[in-house]
């Protein structure tokens, strides 16, 4: 049997007030662009989240338990999800009370935080996981950290943590001669599995569904179950992971994808005996690794280096990351929890995502919902607000 | 009087220093009527002033409406995107066609009669640069035909086409005014174009009034001018505008250091940047800001963050209104190390806010203030080193603003308009 494994990840970062200027500094502590962060998590909803929730619960239930899915929720999602869109987080908990559906664990913030301060990623972690206990009522066992970063260290950590599998980019430079559809295990595990994303088979549907200029435009679910299909007899699991928003934010309702959506459960394992759909952890019950994968430097699922550079390694990006993480033990020494949420809530990748200057591939999928028309207004305002919270910090006697 | 633009669209000096000049030239008696390229088609409004609109200027009926009505000041103004620090590329390359500047004026001013509508300078030449020099030019020509005036005075290059053509026109005595020349804007790399319209100005010229003598000297060396045709008058301050201040609340402690003006290459940021961080390393107390924008913004900004000073130096854009009266007045320090300074006015603005400055010896500002520390542009280690002297000695700041306000005192746009009249009085005799 070949296992279908689909992972959505729902995320939308807490954007800042673009006008937060100098003269904010030590004075306003209004950082949030709350009008456009309700309006942006509205339209999704509207035009993703609730359209996507309600094909998925009509799939679970037309296959019998035979459709499974899973998802990562982020934790500032959920709680904007909670102020602006209630509805959606109903019809997340009615699709988790199928038992069809798994929650995968993350960083509360959607954050790179374990490349900085483990400390604060096992924080994060553990808030993420309390968040979905008290949500859905059910405890994460897979682990996916912030846009599929990935190393050794990272499945140590994870491991450490309690974790039974976790997820990861099925990248070409970890890869090599290997196919990303086996389970594996991380080289310095002997407990926690690896499972590896499919890129060409997500990226399919995620980045290419409705692209005129490739040559498999129009892709129907007939042909692109096919496809999988062919895996049959040299794979036992296909990992298909994207974004959620993929469900008629990035692909739009009018290219088809939610008819596409609703054909394909039924092309897949109604027409083919030896495929069936698994949640991750339904995989690593099923199959058993194939090999010991060593990943020494970190990978992640973005752009075409699938590396860290969309979020730092320019100036920019370092300085504000530097700088952020500076703030750590102030903030914690400090014990004010508002004060800890708000630094918190600034460690999002988006915010550096925002200064990357690397246009030149994926410059599109870096405008995306981008508040900012520069990297470096991204940089100017995001170093502003670090800057007041330095000040709360020094007036809380926390910092010199 | 030919213009770019007048308070409050201003995004430089030139503004400024028109309002001063025109404002006391017409105290003294004169009569002015201002022409201006203007952005938005609202009226100016200023009880000394009288402003005419250039797009409302119906050249079919010769009619000319006034929007605001004064005895001694007349504006007029064009509606265009032109403006007067204008360094974009898509322009500069369209800059090829300037050469042929002087044709291409006697060719549209020769298509006039065939065109009967309201002069819209933003219409058929859209965003093109030499077009709206051009237009601007045929402004003049209509001016020169129609008001009954004296003497033309076209302040900086892209008038200069427009007084040439009043000048033809009406066959009177045109005088320019170097406020900064492309040497002073971009070095040695200054656009071929615009220093042959700059040429092509003081050429055609009757007499040139420069700022200082730093300018007079780049007017007689880089553009062959003889030196008698060319008079120094120094811009001044206008006292009374901000006497009145009140010391806004910082929401910190750390003194501030100020850079004010565009961020390109004239007006050395980049030095202004490195000085800052050589402070930084003997002192923490400070906090440097970088108001303004301009072609070397990006560059700043990542140099910033290389540096990883980000948590004392800061951005604000460019500043307006109440934000720019808030800064000067947050600010223990005003510096302007630029690389090529015509004038430079923006010292006077924070001496009269009480904020002691440092200025470049590149700067046709140091020749009237002589309780100024200055330094060359180049040498960041004084730089850093007088920053330092004054924030940490109060007793110095307190001296150099006392000292400067005595310097203030000398200089005023009233002696600068007297001296503009003067020189009028000359030529017309």
């Amino acid at each position: 049997m070949v296992s279908v494994c689909f992972y959505f990840q729902v995320h939308q970062p807490v954007r800042l007030r673009t006008d937060y200027n100098f003269f904010c500094i030590g004075k306003d502590h209004n950082y949030e662009d709350s009008k456009s962060n309700r309006e942006i998590i509205r339209k999704v909803a509207d035009k993703c989240y609730i359209p996507a929730n309600r094909t998925m619960l009509k799939l679970i239930r037309k296959h019998k338990g035979r459709f499974r899915i899973s998802y990562s929720i982020s934790g500032i999602c959920l709680e904007q999800l909670e102020l602006h869109a209630p509805e959606v987080i109903e019809s997340f908990q009615e699709l988790v009370s199928t038992g069809c559906v798994e929650l995968l664990g993350e960083t509360y913030c959607h954050s790179l935080a374990f490349n900085f301060s483990h400390r604060e990623f096992r924080e994060q972690v553990e808030a993420h996981r309390e968040k979905i206990r008290k949500l859905f009522r059910v405890k994460p066992s897979v682990f996916r950290n912030t846009e599929l970063i990935y190393s050794n260290d990272l499945a140590v950590e994870v491991e450490k943590m309690g974790f039974k599998a976790v997820l990861a980019e099925g990248a070409n430079q970890i890869l090599g001669w290997h196919s990303p559809n086996y389970l594996y295990q991380p080289a310095p595990c002997y407990k926690l599995n690896l499972l590896l994303r499919n890129y060409r088979l997500s990226d399919d549907l995620a980045f290419r569904f409705s692209d005129r200029n490739w040559d498999q435009w129009p892709l129907n679910a007939a042909k692109y179950a096919g496809w999988i299909h062919k895996v049959a007899g040299n794979g036992e699991v296909v990992n298909l992971f994207m974004d959620y928003e993929t469900f008629g934010e990035h692909q739009w309702a009018d290219t088809g994808i939610f008819e596409f959506l609703q054909e394909l459960p039924g092309r897949m394992i109604l027409t083919h005996p030896d495929f069936r759909f698994q949640t991750p952890s339904e995989v690593i019950s099923s199959c058993q690794p194939v090999a010991k994968m060593d990943v020494p430097y970190f990978i992640s699922w973005a752009d075409v280096e699938r590396d860290l550079t969309a979020w730092m390694g320019n100036s920019l990006q370092d300085s504000a990351l530097q700088m952020a993480y500076s703030l750590e033990t102030p903030v914690k020494k400090s014990g004010n929890t508002e004060l800890l949420h708000t630094w918190r809530k600034l460690l999002t990748s988006d915010h550096f995502y925002y200064m990357c200057t690397k246009w030149f591939s994926d410059g599109d999928v870096h405008k995306y919902f981008n508040p900012y028309s520069s990297p470096y207004d991204a940089y100017v305002t995001y170093i502003n607000v670090l800057n007041d919270i330095k000040e709360t910090l020094k007036r809380l006697e926390v910092l010199n | 009087m030919f213009g770019w633009e007048f308070p409050p669209y201003i995004s430089g000096g030139l503004g400024t220093a028109c309002f001063g000049l025109t404002r006391h030239m017409s105290e003294q008696g004169m009569k002015i009527l201002f022409v201006l390229p203007h952005i938005k088609g609202k009226t100016v409004q200023n009880s000394t002033l009288e402003l005419l609109a250039g797009n409302k200027l119906d050249l079919s009926e010769a009619k000319i409406r006034k929007i605001v009505r004064n005895k001694t000041l007349k504006f007029f103004l064009v509606d265009s995107p032109l403006r007067p620090y204008m360094t974009d590329s898509s322009y500069l390359s369209k800059m090829e066609a300037i050469r042929s500047i002087n044709d291409q004026i006697t060719e549209i001013t020769r298509k006039i009669k065939t065109v009967n509508t309201v002069l819209d300078l933003s219409g058929d030449y859209g965003r093109d640069l030499v077009g709206e020099v051009t237009r601007y030019a045929q402004v003049g020509n209509y001016l020169g035909a129609t008001e009954d005036f004296d003497i033309i005075h076209a302040h900086d290059w892209m008038t200069f086409p427009a007084g040439v053509e009043a000048k033809r026109i009406s066959g009177k005595k045109l005088i320019i005014h170097i406020h900064a020349t492309e040497f002073d804007r971009c070095g040695e790399n200054g656009n071929r174009q615009i220093i042959d319209v700059e040429r092509y100005g003081m050429d055609n010229a009757d007499r040139i009034i420069a700022v200082s003598h730093r300018t007079k000297k780049i007017i007689v060396e880089k553009y062959g001018q003889d030196p008698d045709k060319v008079t120094v008058i120094h811009n001044a301050v206008l006292k009374e505008t901000k006497l009145e201040h009140v010391r806004l609340r910082k929401g910190f402690n750390e003194k501030i250091v100020l850079f004010l003006g565009r961020v390109t290459m004239q007006k050395g940021p980049d030095y202004f940047v490195e000085a800052a961080n050589l402070v930084l390393k003997n002192m923490q107390n400070v906090r440097f800001v970088m108001a303004g924008t301009g072609d070397m913004l990006p560059r700043m900004i990542e140099r910033i963050a290389e540096l990883r000073i980000q948590e004392h130096f800061h951005f604000t854009g460019f500043l307006r209104g109440v934000e720019l009266e808030s800064m000067f007045s947050m600010s223990d320090l005003y510096v302007m190390p630029s690389v090529s300074e015509p004038f430079g006015i923006t010292p006077f603005e924070a001496m009269l806010y009480g904020v002691p400055v440092i200025i470049s010896r590149q700067s046709g500002i140091s020749e009237v203030l002589s309780h100024v520390i200055t330094v060359d542009f180049w040498d960041i280690e004084k730089l850093a080193s007088g920053i330092i002297n004054v924030l940490s000695h109060p007793e110095l700041s307190e001296t150099l603003v006392e000292m400067g306000h005595h310097d203030l005192e000398k200089i005023s746009w009233h002696h600068a308009a007297r001296k503009v009249i003067e020189l009028y009085k000359e030529i017309l005799s």
